[in-house]
């Protein structure tokens, strides 16, 4: 296990650094941030002094050294946009989104699963067939027609739910929370409706066929011979047996619920990473920017290690040593 | 019974915490403000949100009118010497006295390394202090027109920013945060309580400001909605007071709910189209060996071919004023009825280019931002198919400004057709005149004419504009001006986009033609 997880960490440096190189290269061609940084007063040779002074006009590779070695020593730099420290930015808002996520991600596990066990047990039923269908509209429907559909219809028509923002936040130390009010958590739940739905078709989908699979396999012949009832068996053994997908899944996805955020926080103008940049791709905020693609890096790579970690615990074939099994 | 006592005393508390009066304003738009540091960013919303927080030696009013602010009166000594009376008794937020010490010390500031608004003040123009509350501006050259931007030049307390190692207004390229990027301690009739770019930004009403105030809000807090459908629906479903700008496709949904009216104005900036009149042979066109803009008859055929009455009925929904003048009518010299727009004459347009030497058309590349202003890349392509029925193919490149501006602006000026908005920030035509049309040079004349029209008595005149101190000759030497290049062509002016405000019913307030939002007249009911 620790020698698993030296080369996983081995592996991650190398898929972060890869990201920066490919991301810092990108930027190159998202524009010019100082004609943003400037009203339209100021002179053609302050821009320059400006451009100078921001180190833009140095060689890419120059600008890249210089990045990396302030990245390592955690110095992110200071936003273009808001002259503020872009790590300062980032605990600002790291919250928001991990919030969101994580309510994303409990929805989509909370309801996609008890949906995937009834539909692989019952697939002949009515009810069966409208979670099929509720299902293909969230895996088809762009995140952002649902956001707004759902704004429109909940937020406006009804006035239901708030239409944007993340309502009333409490501060705990650095960390603020929007889960400790009743207005944040009136807020969070069209967000996370929203950018919950995909992974939720996903996991229902995933339990449903892996349930069907599991149903056919002998064990759970003989373990109904055995009398167990129904409950034992669809439950204590079957979906058992289905979760190991699920749990990859799940985990894989984490790293993409963080990550596309983005249109779900935007159309909510949700104060989270996502917003952040989007807003600052628009300004051409290099430092932001690149600070954001490496951050998402980490967390996949995190998630893809924990992962790992947690198929060894689950499924128990894997904790056995390849030297055992290969007989050495 | 103890218990029932302290519950009293504590439900009377909170009713008492929170008066009857207590009105809170609640607003949205797409941006926000960058930084709180007033001299950090020349941007319309930047400055027009710190407004509220700051003074300035003059104050615009609801219709741009100049009025006195934290200065009570002026007076021209001799035409270099200004003498400004400050107002007395006027208290920063953080309680420390209003002197000339904190006007001399925002002169420095405002043209210090870092700050954005260096043309408030020339940077050979002595400030000096008389006494306490008088202040004298010397200029090296005569202006009448010294102050007419100081509107929104803010006024800093000096022992605060020393105090908060604030001094010069330096971000981006600095080490750290400056301490001016998240507070504020201005005169005015708000007061910053907390902001976070792009989350929320909260205000509270000034008791101890020293005029009356006219409107009735206790508490505001604005929220940046980037995404225009999300702004909307905040608006309708009553979660702001007053959002903006709303798009076009959205008034008829706001004027038609029940609690909230849209409010459209002209606005003061002038959507305008520019050629590369410089260059010998165009950097994107099928013309070789020569340039056909330098010709008059390409530039006036390009102008009568546009549709402009089709642009304002398709593209802008009715919200446009055409303009046949380079600035907008509430700029001073603009509105002038001695001018009127070339008709739309696609015949007459392709006679021209015939007799110009082009009657089987041209290619030629075109440049557009398509993130800055209202519908600017429909406007684009709207003018790409007008162009196409007089011969003309117009490859457009509509880009995001971020891309857009480094192209096109100097040094590269990489374009050859282009679309550009201009809002003068001095409200008078010197400042287009000089900007657009001056031939481009060294000190700054024409920094944002793109396609480099140069004509020298244009040039002369705008010398003679700057430092003549009499009104009417001074109007006079700009309404020749104005003949000058419209006759020439200089360019093809378009429109003045309209200003989209949405507010809710039992909202009360002045819409400014600069798409400034001034809260001292928003009245709630």
């Amino acid at each position: 296990m620790p020698a698993l997880i030296i080369r996983r960490i081995i592996q991650s440096v190398l898929v972060m650094l890869t990201v920066a190189v490919v991301a810092f290269t990108l930027f190159r061609y998202v524009g010019d941030p100082v004609s943003q940084m400037v009203g339209q007063e100021t002179t053609i040779a302050e821009r320059e002094q400006l451009r100078e002074d921001l180190g833009l006009n140095d060689p890419i590779i120059v600008q890249f050294v210089r990045f990396a070695l302030n990245t390592v020593q955690g110095k992110f730099g200071i936003s273009f946009r808001l002259g503020r420290p872009v790590n300062e930015l980032f605990a600002e808002r790291l919250p928001a989104t991990l919030e969101l996520s994580l309510v994303a991600a409990l929805f989509s596990l909370v309801v996609g699963i008890p949906m995937g066990v009834y539909t692989g047990l019952y697939p002949d039923r009515v009810l069966s067939k409208v979670f099929q269908t509720i299902s293909l509209i969230g895996i088809s429907l762009p995140t952002f027609l649902i956001g707004i559909l759902l704004i429109l219809f909940f937020g406006v028509l009804l006035s239901w739910l708030p239409t944007f923002g993340r309502g009333d936040v409490i501060q705990l130390g650095w960390w603020s929370t929007g889960l400790l009010t009743a207005s944040g958590l009136k807020a969070v739940v069209m967000p996370a409706f929203t950018l919950g739905m995909f992974q939720l078709t996903l996991i229902m989908r995933l339990v449903r066929s892996e349930m069907m699979e599991v149903l056919r396999t002998d064990y759970i012949k003989f373990a109904r011979a055995r009398g167990l009832t129904n409950r034992t068996v669809h439950f204590g053994h079957a979906l058992k047996n289905t979760l190991v997908p699920v749990i990859t899944i799940t985990g894989l996805q984490l790293g993409s619920i963080i990550a596309f955020a983005i249109i779900t926080e935007t159309v909510f103008q949700w104060p989270g990473m996502g917003l952040l940049f989007l807003q600052s791709i628009q300004f051409a905020d290099v430092p932001v920017m690149s600070t954001y693609l490496i951050l998402i890096a980490f967390f996949f790579v995190v998630i893809n290690l924990i992962v790992d970690i947690l198929y060894h615990v689950v499924d128990p074939r894997l904790r056995f040593d390849k030297s055992v099994v290969l007989g050495h | 019974m103890r218990t029932k006592t302290l519950l009293m005393v504590l439900v009377l508390s909170v009713v008492l915490a929170i008066p009857a009066w207590a009105k809170t304003l609640r607003f949205a738009f797409q941006g926000d403000a960058k930084s709180m540091d007033p001299y950090s960013l020349n941007e319309t919303f930047q400055l027009g949100f710190l407004n509220n927080i700051y003074e300035g030696l003059i104050q615009r009013g609801p219709d741009l009118e100049i009025k006195p602010s934290l200065a009570e009166k002026w007076e021209v000594m001799e035409p270099t010497r200004w003498r400004f009376y400050l107002r007395k008794g006027v208290k920063f937020h953080d309680g420390s006295p209003f002197t000339a010490d904190d006007v001399i010390f925002s002169a420095t500031r405002v043209r210090a390394k870092g700050s954005d608004l260096k043309t408030r003040i020339a940077a050979d123009t002595k400030v000096v202090k008389v006494d306490d509350y008088t202040v004298d501006f010397i200029t090296s050259a005569p202006n009448p027109i010294l102050y007419v931007e100081w509107g929104t030049w803010y006024i800093m307390s000096k022992s605060w920013t020393e105090k908060n190692n604030a001094v010069t207004p330096e971000s981006a390229t600095g080490e750290g945060e400056n301490y001016a990027t998240r507070h504020a301690n201005g005169t005015g009739p708000f007061k910053l309580v907390s902001h976070e770019a792009g989350v929320k930004t909260v205000n509270e009403v000034n008791p101890d400001w020293w005029d009356k105030a006219n409107h009735n809000v206790t508490k505001v807090i604005f929220t940046q909605v980037a995404n225009d459908a999300t702004r909307v629906a905040a608006l309708l479903s009553g979660q702001v007071d007053m959002a903006y700008p709303i798009p076009v496709q959205d008034m008829k949904r706001v004027d038609g709910n029940a609690d909230s009216r849209m409010l459209v104005g002209p606005e003061l900036r002038t959507i305008f189209l520019g050629m590369d009149q410089y260059r010998d042979e165009l950097l994107h066109s099928t013309v070789k060996g020569k340039n056909p803009f330098k010709d008059k008859r390409v530039r006036q055929a390009f102008f009568q071919a546009i549709d402009i009455e089709a642009i304002k009925k398709k593209v802008m929904r009715g919200l446009s004023e055409p303009s046949a003048m380079m600035i907008a009518p509430g700029v001073n010299g603009g509105g002038n009825p001695k001018f009127k727009r070339l008709g739309y004459d696609p015949a007459g347009a392709k006679k021209l280019l015939a007799d110009a030497g082009y009657a089987d058309g041209f290619e030629v590349g075109m440049d557009c931002p398509n993130d800055r202003y209202v519908n600017d890349e429909a406007i684009c392509l709207a003018v790409v198919s007008m162009m196409a029925k007089v011969g003309i193919k117009v490859n457009l490149l509509a880009q995001p400004k971020a891309k857009y501006f480094p192209k096109v602006l100097a040094p590269k000026l990489d374009t050859s057709f282009y679309l550009l908005g201009w809002t003068p920030g001095s409200f008078d035509s010197w400042n287009v005149i000089y900007n657009i049309h001056g031939c481009p040079s060294e000190t700054g004349s024409g920094k944002f004419n793109l396609g480099r029209y140069c004509n020298p008595k244009v040039d002369a005149l705008a010398v003679q504009i700057l430092s003549e101190t009499d009104q009417a000759k001074r109007n006079a030497m700009i309404e020749e001006a104005w003949t000058m290049t419209i006759n020439d062509i200089a360019y093809i002016p378009l429109h003045q986009q309209a200003l989209a405000w949405g507010v809710r019913n039992n909202v009360e307030l002045k819409q400014r033609p600069d798409n400034q939002f001034d809260w001292r007249h928003v009245v709630i009911k």
